[in-house]
């Protein structure tokens, strides 16, 4: 909805964000994530693309903080419409946690309670936040279901989960998701489980609600092409940093750093004519055991001894185009 | 040993009904679920066949068929010219060790509790009778082969990471001097820096050795990088089938052009005519009568609706269902 902002007001800002897990004994500290800025304004989308285990995930519960126990925020600041997150007690966290930012996950099944009609799901974050009762919260329902394409609303807000299909599902979750009018969703691997041509639907699907809401999104995704399809700006993800983020066509057009370049190159696209792919080496590095200087360092081929003393900070190359990567030094 | 021009493997009007029933003393069929409903293909020596299709078509049914691990309603599969449903004893065995299948979940697929080395070599073990000495030598050399260290074979699964993972179970499936791998879904479990290793490592492997896939895969990047042929599946039937580099670029089926088009872009300014299907797959159990795409095609005709189309030929190695060509 629009509020008469203007096109580039801050949605969302964290700054040095640190989250760590630690063993019962406190031997171990897996640096899940370890010190990332980045900032979401307002109708924007943003990637955060990596590989398994890069932080991505952690990251978006940090920002609902729906962490598991082991877990601890250390530092950092969590700036949502100009209030830290962080600094919020678990009463308010949950006046933001569906009403503000709102979250889709990549499985439906488990995202959905198998026991409750899905109208009953849609219909309970809209009874906590927004009060609504009776008929008014019905037509709520229904107008939400055909929001998201789903035929006969007064048939399908009867039935469970189990009787619709996984693309019918994740559009559910779409609804439960904007029901309350976010400002902001988090997409984690919201289309993974997809077919093809479903994915196709649902991605258009919620192209189309962001742009009519003007929502902020951050879809976390280790796909480039839906990074392609979808986003404005792209944040790569390595072992808990930020390694690189820029718009997203200066991702594509000129990458900067040695990962994002792999990562892209790694890719196989259905135009794709070489022999042979590009590879990234060896395997992601173990968090709790970080190599020194640049984590990616082991697995890059650009590597000079610097890269394996020193940690580089982050470089502005241009407007909204930093790297984390001594090459980028000038 | 066949020649080229030979196919190693032909599937001939593969159909495979699975019963659905009613009742649990009286047992009573009620109808049938037309998993694969008629399939032709070969794959020739040293070649790729990619199969894909969504989730429900018929790609991994077809290949448990291949395997013998479902018995076809009917039809053939004929390997190196001869029909393997019949065979028996020492035949049965013989087409066993030529045939060799790597699964999607690396996790599930190797056992925990036996050493990489004994995983790899029971295949050995139980059809070849070799001293110990050659079995760990031959191990040592999969190993290599597939890019591991011979002395990881004292390890266990859990000591590596998946892609890994999926390197043992490849080189489990080359022990036995295999012709023909079933790839299903070999690289979708991985992550995508390591998704390029063991698909270099697969199309190497088939280049040193000479081996035949049949690639089972729904990325299309993937089927296209590593297929010579690729087939499209919807609803239990092939409905396009042609070389990679010709389906890609210029797939004819308005249903091969909609998987296409929904194919992620590679690049933000990639023009890509979108064709979005509407509704889903129906269901296989009461597949729509005539063709079986055309309650979600865009150029539907009235035939369509009445008639099946059969796979015709349309030269250039092209096959294709569709009433419109």
């Amino acid at each position: 909805m629009m509020e008469g902002r203007t096109t580039n007001s801050t949605m969302l800002k964290i700054e040095n964000l640190k989250t760590h897990f630690f063993t019962q004994k406190g031997r171990r500290v897996v640096k899940a994530v370890d010190g990332i800025d980045f900032s979401l304004a307002e109708g924007e989308i943003l990637g955060l693309v990596g590989e398994s285990g890069c932080g991505k995930t952690v990251t978006s519960l940090s920002i609902l903080r729906l962490l598991p126990a082991a877990a601890r925020i250390v530092s950092g600041r969590i700036i949502l419409g100009g209030e830290n997150l962080l600094e919020k007690s678990e009463k308010e966290m949950r006046k933001v946690r569906g009403k503000k930012v709102s979250m889709i996950l990549q499985d439906p099944m488990v995202s959905l309670n198998p026991l409750f009609t899905i109208g009953d799901q849609i219909a309970e974050p809209l009874k906590l936040h927004k009060k609504l009762a009776g008929t008014e919260l019905m037509d709520r329902v229904r107008s939400l279901l055909s929001a998201v394409n789903i035929p006969s609303a007064e048939i399908r807000r009867r039935e469970y989960p189990h009787q619709m299909s996984g693309g019918m599902r994740q559009r559910i979750v779409g609804a439960i998701a904007i029901s309350c009018e976010p400002k902001l969703i988090i997409a984690d691997e919201a289309t993974t489980n997809l077919d093809l041509t479903i994915q196709a639907q649902y991605l258009k699907l919620l192209k189309e609600i962001q742009e009519r809401n003007r929502l902020s999104m951050i879809f976390i995704t280790h796909n480039f092409g839906i990074v392609a399809r979808m986003c404005d700006h792209v944040a790569v993800m390595y072992a808990g940093k930020i390694m690189e983020k820029a718009p997203v066509r200066e991702i594509f057009n000129s990458p900067a750093h040695p990962y994002t370049e792999a990562l892209l190159g790694s890719v196989p696209g259905v135009d794709y004519n070489e022999e042979r792919l590009i590879t990234i080496e060896g395997q992601p590095p173990d968090l709790a055991d970080l190599p020194g200087g640049c984590s990616f360092h082991p697995r890059c081929e650009k590597a000079t001894d610097r890269c394996r003393v020193e940690l580089p900070p982050e470089f502005k190359l241009a407007e909204n185009h930093h790297s984390r990567c001594w090459l980028c030094e000038k | 040993m066949v020649t080229t021009n030979e196919h190693l493997l032909e599937v001939r009007d593969l159909v495979k009904y699975f019963p659905v029933s009613k009742g649990l003393v009286l047992q009573k069929v009620t109808g049938w679920i037309k998993a694969v409903d008629g399939v032709n293909f070969s794959i020739p020596k040293g070649e790729t066949l990619g199969l894909v299709g969504e989730s429900g078509c018929g790609k991994t049914t077809t290949s448990r068929l291949i395997l013998l691990l479902e018995k076809a309603t009917s039809g053939s599969i004929l390997f190196q010219g001869k029909e393997v449903q019949t065979l028996r004893g020492e035949g049965l065995q013989e087409y066993r060790r030529s045939v060799q299948v790597v699964f999607q979940d690396p996790y599930s697929s190797l056992n925990p509790r036996m050493r990489v080395g004994d995983i790899i070599s029971e295949p050995l073990v139980v059809n070849e009778r070799l001293p110990k000495s050659a079995v760990r030598e031959r191990v040592a050399e999969l190993l290599e082969m597939v890019g591991l260290r011979a002395d990881n074979a004292s390890l266990f699964p859990h000591e590596f990471s998946g892609g890994q993972r999926q390197r043992l179970a490849i080189a489990r499936s080359l022990s036995l001097h295999t012709d023909l791998i079933i790839l299903d879904e070999p690289v979708s479990a991985l992550d995508v820096s390591i998704r390029a290793q063991i698909m270099n490592l697969l199309m190497d492997l088939q280049t040193q050795l000479g081996l035949s896939y049949l690639l089972i895969a729904h990325d299309l990047g993937v089927v296209t990088c590593m297929s010579h042929v690729i087939a499209v599946m919807y609803l239990g039937k092939i409905v396009e089938l042609a070389p990679a580099e010709k389906l890609a670029t210029d797939p004819h089926h308005p249903y091969t052009q909609a998987l296409f088009s929904a194919a992620l872009p590679s690049h933000p300014d990639e023009y890509r005519e979108e064709i979005i299907l509407t509704g889903e797959v129906p269901s296989p159990l009461n597949p729509p009568a005539g063709c079986r795409f055309h309650p979600r095609c865009e150029k539907v005709i009235n035939l369509c609706s009445e008639k099946e189309p059969v796979l015709k030929s349309m030269g250039e190695n092209r096959e294709i269902a569709c009433h419109l060509f």
